[in-house]
């Protein structure tokens, strides 16, 4: 093959010109979303249905959801080398490679949905340190330079750069040192995944997000760090049996898979469980200030059962699914809980976004529905099909499963 | 922001803020950094022979 030299000891790819042929046809979206992108840059967000009603649209509710599904990384990284469970040590590496994905996605949205790029740096040198936003935009920059820092190993691992001393000398200390920076990524993880829940959260204004809480942070706050870890282990499974699917073989064993589906199963039943707390609250929260809670419910498509959908659908069943043995130990049910789980986490940060702001809040105020446009769902999918490519070369030249060898050998 | 920007205030909640910020930074900073140290010590003094392990 004309790149064999490159690919990892001891494992089998396809030939270079099927993954090339791949990588040119997943181009052809890539290409899309770079001309809506350029569109948003030369011509103004006008290009998108944004407006006054909706300043936060499909590409904020995306973007909260990127990261809570990218929350795999940190937390997967704090279960290996901070609470020292050696079996992830299996499949850390692919939730590091998902979780660079995921955060470069965000802040590539982020860059087109400012409008101007080019003052970006503003948010870091005029900083508001009261600024929920703010927090967010320090910590994701800060959290995406330790995610860079933990796939560095992986890069250096590639089989021709491994052979030079010094390059493999610096994987082998990175390897040492990553206990403290898994640390330092937790703690920024934490705050900026609490903080996105903070944003909705202190809106004193739209009584269907603010909630109350502890010192500066409302209740949204927690409720967001303790999804993210729900949901950010289903994501990494999910990728990976996408992955296996694709490559038509076993990466990872059931046992490492297991051990991430049990504690997802746990934290989602905890979740769920604080959700419906959270919810009650709310309840007795709106009918004090006498705003009846089903007028929050009374503009389609936002009824009743947008809270039925993601509580009972998307939360309280793939909770039960990843905490029964039995249920979790079957593949397609494990799957299918969590396709379940990753769906209600980023259908409650479009509620958290969308339907906060769709609900009029003054007498004169109507219901305005918002849809986005083309150019809006390229510019969103495109990090899909960037993160597509970005594992298939992954995959094919860096050793990201360490199992890979002794599952299929040949 | 640094502390001779102009709107900087020297108030808690710019130093917990900002503080907490160079916290995280300059622990990854000192990290990686003692990592590339200990790669050029290894390649100086033993030619990086001990890390073939990997």
């Amino acid at each position: 093959m004309f790149d064999s030299a490159l690919i990892p000891k001891g494992v089998k790819r396809c030939s270079f010109a099927k993954f090339f042929i791949w990588v040119l046809i997943l181009h052809i979206p890539v290409l899309i979303g770079t001309v809506a992108a350029i569109l948003c840059w030369g011509l103004a967000l006008n290009q998108t249905y944004l407006n006054n009603n909706f300043p936060f649209g499909l590409w904020i509710a995306a973007d909260l959801g990127i990261i809570a599904l990218g929350g795999g990384a940190f937390f997967t990284g704090f279960l290996r080398y901070v609470i020292n469970i050696k079996e992830l040590k299996n499949i850390v590496n692919y939730a590091v490679v998902i979780g660079v994905i995921c955060y470069a996605a965000a802040q590539g949205i982020l860059a087109i949905d400012i409008g101007q790029p080019i003052r970006g740096w503003f948010i870091f040198w005029h900083a508001n340190v009261h600024s929920m936003l703010t927090e967010v935009a320090f910590c994701i920059m800060a959290y995406f330079m330790v995610l860079c820092v933990e796939y560095l190993p992986l890069l250096l691992e590639n089989r021709q750069i491994f052979k030079f001393s010094v390059p493999r000398s610096f994987a082998h200390h990175l390897h040492e040192a990553m206990p403290t920076i898994a640390a330092i990524g937790v703690f920024l993880s934490c705050f900026h995944q609490g903080s996105l829940g903070g944003v909705a959260g202190v809106l004193y204004g739209r009584p269907f997000a603010y909630r109350e809480g502890f010192l500066v942070w409302p209740w949204t706050f927690f409720l967001f760090i303790l999804s993210a870890m729900a949901c950010g282990p289903c994501f990494t499974i999910l990728i990976t049996k996408i992955t296996e699917f694709f490559a038509k073989k076993k990466l990872v064993k059931k046992s490492v898979v297991g051990i991430l589906a049990k504690i997802s199963g746990g934290l989602t039943t905890l979740y769920v469980l604080l959700k419906i707390i959270d919810t009650l609250g709310w309840f007795g929260l709106v009918k004090e200030a006498g705003a009846p809670v089903k007028s929050f419910y009374a503009n389609q498509p936002y009824g009743w059962w947008v809270l039925v959908m993601e509580v009972i659908i998307l939360g309280a069943i793939p909770a039960l699914l990843l905490l029964n043995k039995k249920t979790r130990e079957n593949e397609p049910i494990l799957i299918l809980a969590c396709v379940l789980n990753c769906a209600g986490i980023v259908m409650n940060r479009w509620i958290m976004t969308v339907q906060a702001l769709a609900i009029p809040v003054m007498p004169f105020d109507k219901f305005v529905s918002y849809h986005p446009n083309w150019v809006e769902w390229a510019t969103t999918l495109l990090p899909l099909w960037v993160g597509a490519i970005v594992i298939m070369l992954s995959y094919r030249y860096l050793p990201i499963f360490p199992q890979e060898r002794e599952l299929n050998p040949y | 922001m640094f502390p001779f920007a102009f709107e900087w205030i020297n108030d808690p909640s710019h130093f917990v803020f900002m503080g907490g910020f160079y916290f995280a930074l300059g622990g990854l900073f000192i990290a990686v950094n003692y990592c590339v140290m200990r790669a050029l010590f290894d390649w100086l003094c033993k030619g990086g022979e001990n890390h073939n392990e990997h």
